[in-house]
């Protein structure tokens, strides 16, 4: 089973589902640690990105011009450090997937793509408190799971699982790095809403390959 | 219209519009021949900053071959930039260089030097270098700070044996050594071929200058070296005793 570009599009759906349904989660835990705006955010930049992918008149050609639509629309639309920390991470992704299908390889290629995005524009490490902190161990566990010959499908689906571990993972730090470094030691004790989100994100790429077997 | 601006422009990102139109409008008020396209707030004009406004805006710069320095302020701001500048044709990211800067004596600094002629190169380095200006700089060895200069009148330029040219001058004008004298002082001194101090501080910098508070009736030793040494102090000098053409 490879991953094609009609679950790429399932997966920005499901994306934008996700986000909305959990936005006020996410405002919730950006308002503890961050300026509050971070499920407002993603729910507006996702409702943009499907817009957009609505409006095309043919279906892109590659899995990358989809996710290059995602990465220039949330770029635009989200303000904040959100915006281009998934925009990048987008945009590396979309230049690791100039393909029309991707094997189980080719999904460990985006989800490391996607942190060296968010790593590169944050210039932050793990254990910041960040975004970081969901997708080292997302990139991690699914290199491991297609290494024992997993299908796409469980390679994201193993990505995810360690995402979501990650971000709850980042509940006791001090953030260094971000606007909840502002708030030093009281960071600590708080679910890095960005972390937090891109575990969302991962789900959601998972729950589509699942959808698509 | 290619003709009309410095071959380096500039790009003001901002979280808001009017804090980057007001630093591109002081900006430009010392470096007029300088393109400065302020790019702030979001597109409602609401608070942060623009993947496309940024995006224009470095298109609008980057236009006719020149290069850019890019200024931002908080945080996002400098995302953003370096995302426009992996999202634009390398040929264009190729020429444009987002500082590290403070945003204002960084944009402003950053004006004069391309104001003056100076390359991507300087530019960059002068708006780098305006984050230590208020550090406070250290005059350099056998420099006086400002002092009243009620004691003696200005000296001519004048070459001593090693060919350092010395002079010093009072400051005439109501204001004193402001902004506006500043930056028309610093103009001025770039087109020579000279490393001009006064009283310690880098003559072509606007922003030590400005850090002299030099008032009216302030004496400033003028020192200069290099080929257009003494072109370059006699024109400081004059400048000063005529008081920049102001009252």
């Amino acid at each position: 089973m490879t991953l094609d570009v009609a679950w790429a599009v399932d997966w920005v759906r499901r994306t934008a589902a996700t986000v909305t349904e959990h936005r006020d989660e996410l405002v919730e835990l950006d308002r503890l640690i961050g300026d509050g705006d971070h499920g407002e955010n993603l729910a507006r930049g996702f409702a943009a990105v499907l817009s957009k992918l609505d409006a095309l008149e043919e279906p892109p050609a590659q899995i990358g011009d989809v996710l290059r639509l995602v990465a220039t629309t949330l770029m635009s639309t989200v303000g904040g450090a959100a915006g281009p920390l998934y925009g990048t991470a987008y945009l590396r992704a979309s230049k690791a997937t100039a393909t029309s299908v991707l094997d189980s390889e080719g999904a460990v290629a985006l989800v490391e793509a996607a942190l060296d995005g968010v790593v590169t524009r944050g210039k932050a490490g793990p254990g910041e408190k960040t975004m970081v902190d969901a997708w080292t161990p997302a990139a991690a566990a699914a290199v491991e799971a297609a290494d024992h010959g997993a299908p796409p499908s469980e390679v994201l689906a193993s990505a995810a699982r360690a995402a979501q571990e990650g971000a709850e993972a980042t509940i006791p730090l001090v953030a260094t790095k971000g606007r909840a470094s502002y708030l030093g030691e009281r960071s600590a004790g708080h679910l890095d809403p960005g972390a937090r989100s891109s575990a969302l994100i991962l789900a959601a790429a998972a729950e589509a390959a699942a959808a698509a077997d | 219209m290619a003709e009309r601006w410095a071959r380096v422009a500039l790009v003001l990102v901002s979280h808001s519009r009017a804090l980057a139109e007001g630093a591109a409008e002081v900006a430009a008020q010392m470096a007029p021949g300088v393109l400065i396209v302020p790019a702030g707030g979001l597109e409602d004009g609401g608070i942060g900053t623009s993947f496309d406004r940024v995006e224009a805006a470095v298109g609008e710069a980057a236009a006719d071959g020149r290069a850019v320095v890019v200024l931002t302020d908080l945080g996002s701001a400098v995302m953003t930039s370096e995302s426009v500048l992996e999202a634009v044709e390398p040929d264009v990211a190729a020429r444009v260089r987002v500082a590290d800067a403070p945003f204002v004596e960084g944009a402003v600094a950053a004006g004069v030097t391309a104001h003056g002629g100076g390359d991507l190169a300087a530019v960059l380095a002068s708006a780098h270098h305006a984050g230590g200006t208020f550090e406070g700089f250290t005059p350099g060895e056998g420099d006086r700070p400002a002092v009243d200069g009620a004691a003696g009148g200005s000296g001519a330029a004048a070459a001593d044996a090693d060919g350092v040219v010395r002079a010093s001058a009072v400051v005439r004008n109501r204001l004193g050594l402001h902004a506006r004298p500043a930056a028309v002082l610093a103009r001025a001194l770039a087109a020579y071929d000279a490393r001009v101090r006064v009283n310690g501080a880098n003559g072509a910098s606007v922003l030590e200058l400005m850090k002299l508070g030099a008032g009216q009736g302030a004496r400033l030793e003028v020192v200069g070296e290099g080929p257009q040494a003494a072109e370059a102090v006699q024109r400081f000098v004059s400048a000063v005793e005529d008081g920049f053409g102001e009252e």
